[in-house]
Order: C-alpha cells, then structure tokens, then sequence
C-alpha cells in the first residue's frame, strides 16, 4: 500500500485485528475510545433536545452554546484538534455573543407555539429514516481500511512528514495543497461581513441621533 | 448480538442523523427567526460530525506528526471543515443581521405575526 511507512492506511508490522481496527484498550470488544465517543454524543443528543423544547430564547442561546463546547469535546476525541480549538472559540464563543447582542437588539424574550407539529414531525422522520437507511452501507467507524483513509489521504502524510515543518499535517495540507480554499473562504467572510455592515446601517445612524449607539457587530466573523 | 455490533460500530452515523433532522424540524416547526437560525446552525454542526468520524481512526492518534506514531486520522476532513466552520459562522452572523432587520420593519421576529402583518397591509 505505502513504503513510506507513514500512512493513515495499513502498516505492515502492526497489529490490525480481522475487523479492521487497531488493537488498543477495549471493554467487551468496544474500544474505550468508542465508548467515550459515544457516551459524549448521547449527551449532545440530549442537549438537541432541550434545545428543541425550550421556549425561552436565552435559554435556547445558553444551551446552543452548551451544544458548541460537547461538540468541541466530541471533535477532541475524534482527533481533530484544530477543529476543536476553532469550535470552542467561534462556535461557543462568537456565535454566543453574536445571538446574545441579536436578542438585546430584537427583545426577543419568549414565544408561543402556535404552529401544528405533524407535518414537521412527518418531514423529520421520512428524512431521518432514509438517512439511517443510507449509512448501513457505510464502513464502521474508526477502521483502519475505510476507504476514505486509502486515497490522498497517505499522500499527505508522506508529505507532511518529508516537509519537516510544520509537524502539524493540518496546516501544511491548509497551507501547501487547499490554499484556494481559504481564499474564497475569506471572501465569504469579506463579503459577509460587508453585508453585516451594509444591513445595521441605517439602525446605527439612527441609534446614533438617539443614544451613543450599540457598537459595531460587522468585524466580528 | 449482529444487530447490537452495528448499532455501536454506526453510533456516529445515527447521532449525526439526529442533529441533523433536529435542526431540520427546527426550522420547519419554529416560527422565531433566530431559533430557525440556530435550527440551522445545529444542521451544519451535523455535517461536521459527519465529516470528522469518516476521518478518525481508533487507535490513531491527532495529525501532528511525530516518529513515535504510525496511525493518524485524516486530515483532509479537518482543513475542509476548518473553512466550514469559519464560513458558517459568517453566514450565521449575516442572516442575524437580517432579523435585526426585520425587526425594525415588523416589530417582530415571530414569523406568523410578520405573515399577519403582511396580509394586513
């Protein structure tokens, strides 16, 4: 597969047992990885629904943040750390602040239920079904042979490893080989945030005349 | 017992599908505008979960390289999602903007009253 010997695929030399996972610490056949995996998505299970049935909008925005950090934890365990580092600061962080000065602009406090719910209910459940119908053809989590591990994937470790610096792979794969995505990235947030600008506007001149105004919301993405 | 090691080897999957219908029923059942919106930052976190337990290896260990290790989880997955975290928030923060908005026009964010309103005009 890889002479290189550094790969995200199969080594030869280590001990892969017939399922295609790695042999590691494991209670019953279940890694403790695993375990812990699944003991922090039932717990962001649980948080999806508190979210959905709470009608105070704080409450929504305290608990959405809540959601942030556990997705934050769960990404740690999934070894992607940079994208924790990112969640926990602009997942939990920005995106709390932002909805918070969003609610102190709109006074948005509580809200009754007026809507029926058997239609959305019917969507969701149609749409979660197929879902779960489409995944049992998917590999199971964590194998070493998943096929999405067997393509470029060893390239850019290989890679990675022979450039020396940085060690982190994430950046030299950010930075050597999808540069162009954080090009229009930027232009997303560029053209984002003009349009924040753009749409508070009106409101800032107008709280100008009034008050001292709100302090500007556009920088922040 | 066959049933049983699918539901643990594909626990990933199924809580990702969670969110993700959750974040949908949210943004059809709710009428407040920024609880559509966080209906659909749930969605999006979805997807990320998606993407990274497609990349991750038990056993692995974090794409940081080092001569003591030989299994690392895939990084591709981590750059694309790093940009999608950054986009969305972009996005999330343009279409609170929005609400702002149709707060000062309407008075309100509940989406029933502004259909209300608009009928009434």
């Amino acid at each position: 597969m890889n002479k290189d010997g550094v790969s995200g695929a199969v080594v030869e030399g280590a001990s892969v047992q017939g399922t295609g996972l790695i042999k590691g610490a494991s209670i019953e056949g279940v890694p403790v990885e695993s375990l812990l995996m699944m003991v922090l998505l039932t717990l962001l299970a649980v948080i999806t629904i508190a979210i959905v049935r709470q009608r105070n909008m704080f409450g929504v925005v305290m608990l959405a943040s809540i959601y942030s950090f556990l997705m934050a934890s769960v990404m740690m365990v999934l070894d992607a750390v940079d994208v924790a580092m990112t969640e926990a600061s602009v997942g939990a962080g920005i995106s709390t602040v932002i909805l918070l000065a969003t609610l102190h602009l709109t006074k948005s406090v509580e809200y009754p239920q007026v809507r029926g719910v058997i239609i959305p209910i019917f969507v969701s459940v149609v749409v979660g079904a197929a879902l779960i119908w489409g995944t049992m053809s998917l590999p199971p989590f964590g194998i070493v042979d998943a096929p999405v591990h067997m393509h470029t994937a060893p390239t850019y470790l290989a890679a990675s490893r022979d450039h020396l610096a940085p060690p982190n792979m994430v950046t030299s794969v950010l930075a050597d080989y999808r540069s162009f995505d954080t090009l229009g990235e930027t232009a997303v947030i560029f053209t984002a945030g003009i349009g924040v600008l753009m749409l508070l506007k009106g409101r800032r001149r107008k709280m100008l005349g009034e008050s001292e105004g709100q302090g500007d919301r556009g920088g922040e993405a | 017992m066959d049933q049983l090691k699918v539901f643990v080897t594909h626990y990933n999957y199924f809580i990702t599908i969670f969110l993700m219908v959750a974040g949908l029923y949210i943004v059809i059942a709710r009428g407040n505008m920024i609880k559509k919106l966080i209906g659909l930052s749930l969605f999006q976190t979805s997807v990320y979960l998606l993407y990274l337990s497609a990349g991750k290896i038990v056993g692995g260990t974090a794409p940081i390289y080092d001569p003591a290790f030989k299994f690392y989880s895939n990084p591709l997955p981590h750059v694309l999602i790093l940009t999608a975290i950054v986009v969305g928030v972009s996005t999330f923060a343009l279409g609170l903007a929005l609400v702002v908005r149709i707060h000062e026009a309407y008075g309100t964010v509940e989406e029933d009253e502004i259909f209300a309103k608009d009928d009434g005009a």
